[in-house]
């Protein structure tokens, strides 16, 4: 064993890119094969078409599922409400984020701010069925705790899928808005009062523009995840459909390629989105 | 930047406010689990659901196939995040920058975008059936992205010149890896563990895509049963062991890699 192993490692070390196989081969075959080539496999199926009298997949390829998503006024709309839904939710969470990330970074004593950033991310890993459940029992226009304490509730619809949704991506929000103030030199700021400056006139003219990368890492999370949701629409959304419900649902019912002509949508808006922000550095801060 | 008092209470306020509020639906679950009537309002005390659920075949079917699915999952993603990990730590190469974007990319994408395709991959491409094989496959995809960021946060805080010293006395490249870069790396392995387990052991989009029919998974028995009235209590319970076994792990990780 030694003998063979002390072989393989003389031939290893005089061959670096056979090191680089032996590391990469692996995870880049799984990664490559399983993952890009299914993404792959999802795109050619948007374009195959759905036999209507056997309900069998047709490998003929058309633009035709796409032409469905443009011509029909409810995937229209579907499509149009979740492209709001998620940027609706964006702003809520960029909103709430600062006024905290700038409490960790620039407020808070070190004992607090190592508290608070470990509580802040361990809602994070808390399964996210489970808080999506666990509003619906806060919200239930019947017995919901929001009725019985405070006497109203949004009660299911498209305002609690963005309270949710909110709720839910807020930490991702949090994380990096922190990460870029902590970034943020003081002096910055002190010059800018020592110039004048109105806690205001600071905030617009110092901290958004360098705050910018941080702020856009913050929205790719917030609008890519509230794009896709299906599963909190379901529980707290009550009727209101999103992309994701029309994935599922035409995905239920075997056409797939319709399905994955949907799925298309969200995946081609976050390419886009992704090549937009990436000009500002906001790639760097995730 | 001078901040009035009333500014800084008020960030304060605003900050405590919101961890409250991060975490009131998760400590009402947990109440809600021990909550004696069948609904949604408490209504006194109770340990008999907990008992029930855990006697229930449903929720023990659905346990193992989680603790199964998560368990292989880590296991691979170890493997596969470990070595992307080395080899872009130590190599530079044409399309480094692609591979971590690779590693990245099936969870920055929508989980329904990473679940369809899968599926799509799986059966037409591949030919397979779903079931427990596909779903570990799946999970593991997406697993590899925290082992793979733990491991490489590690290696890059590791001094470089241990390797060639244990090379210099005379180590061939395996014991090097088992004398000197593994017991190194081991608290970020276990770290990075821990996080892929909780990371597979409460997902439900892609699950949903990969499982197939026979295996269920703790996640997808809250999604089956969460409308009926009859099975709430139960939920309750199976949404806190969900609650617990994603959030330890994750504090354990968390403590482990803390400085």
């Amino acid at each position: 064993m030694s003998a063979l192993s002390r072989r393989v490692s003389r031939g290893f070390a005089k061959r670096r890119w056979a090191q680089l196989t032996a590391l990469l081969g692996a995870p880049l075959a799984w990664l490559v094969v399983v993952y890009l080539g299914s993404l792959v496999a999802l795109l050619v199926t948007s374009f195959y078409a759905l036999d209507s009298f056997t309900f069998t997949v047709v490998k003929t390829t058309g633009l035709q599922n796409f032409r469905e998503l443009l011509d029909v006024g409810v995937y229209r709309r579907v499509a149009l409400r979740t492209l709001l839904v998620a940027i609706g939710v964006t702003i809520v969470d960029l909103a709430v984020a600062f006024p905290i990330a700038f409490y960790l970074a620039k407020v808070a004593t070190p004992r607090v701010r190592r508290i608070l950033a470990v509580a802040i991310t361990m809602p994070l890993w808390a399964s996210y069925l489970v808080k999506a459940y666990a509003w619906r029992t806060f919200l239930d226009p019947e017995g919901g705790l929001l009725r019985k304490v405070f006497g109203v509730s949004p009660g299911f619809g498209l305002p609690a899928i963005i309270l949710v949704l909110a709720y839910l991506w807020l930490p991702y929000a949090i994380l990096p808005i922190y990460a870029g103030l902590e970034r943020l030199p003081d002096s910055l700021l002190e010059a800018s009062s020592d110039l004048g400056g109105r806690a205001g006139a600071t905030f617009r003219g110092v901290v958004v523009p360098l705050l910018l990368p941080a702020l856009l890492a913050a929205s790719i999370f917030t609008f890519s995840l509230s794009l896709g949701d299906y599963i909190t629409v379901g529980i707290v959304g009550g009727k209101t459909q999103m992309i994701g419900n029309v994935i599922y649902a035409n995905f239920g019912v075997n056409n797939v390629p319709l399905a994955a002509a949907f799925a298309v949508v969200p995946m081609l808006i976050m390419v886009v989105y992704l090549l937009l922000v990436r000009r500002s550095g906001a790639l760097e801060n995730l | 930047m001078h901040l009035s008092r009333t500014a800084r209470r008020l960030l304060a306020a605003i900050s405590g406010v919101v961890v409250v509020i991060l975490y009131a639906p998760l400590f009402y679950v947990l109440l809600l689990s021990f909550n004696s009537a069948r609904s949604i309002i408490y209504a006194g005390f109770t340990t008999k659901w907990w008992g029930q659920a855990f006697r229930d075949e449903a929720v023990r079917d659905a346990l193992s196939g989680s603790v199964k699915t998560a368990a292989a999952a880590t296991v691979v993603a170890l493997i596969l995040g470990t070595l992307a990990s080395l080899a872009v730590h130590r190599f530079s190469f044409f399309g480094r920058d692609v591979v971590s974007f690779a590693v990245i990319l099936p969870i920055a994408l929508p989980g329904i975008v990473t679940g369809i395709a899968l599926n799509a991959g799986f059966r037409q491409v591949l030919g397979w059936q779903l079931g427990f094989v596909t779903l570990v496959v799946a999970h593991a995809t997406f697993c590899i992205v925290v082992v793979f960021n733990n491991v490489l946060a590690r290696l890059r805080r590791l001094p470089g010149n241990l390797e060639e010293a244990s090379a210099d006395l005379g180590a061939d490249t395996f014991q090097t890896f088992r004398y000197v870069t593994f017991p190194l790396l081991r608290s970020a392995l276990v770290a990075g563990g821990l996080l892929a387990f909780a990371l597979s052991f409460d997902e439900i989009v892609v699950t949903t895509f990969t499982a197939g029919a026979r295996v269920t998974t703790l996640p997808q028995f809250i999604l089956g049963n969460y409308s009926r009235p009859n099975s709430l209590p139960i939920v309750n319970v199976v949404a806190v062991t969900v609650l617990a076994l994603s959030i330890l792990p994750a504090w354990l990780a968390q403590r482990l890699t803390a400085d």
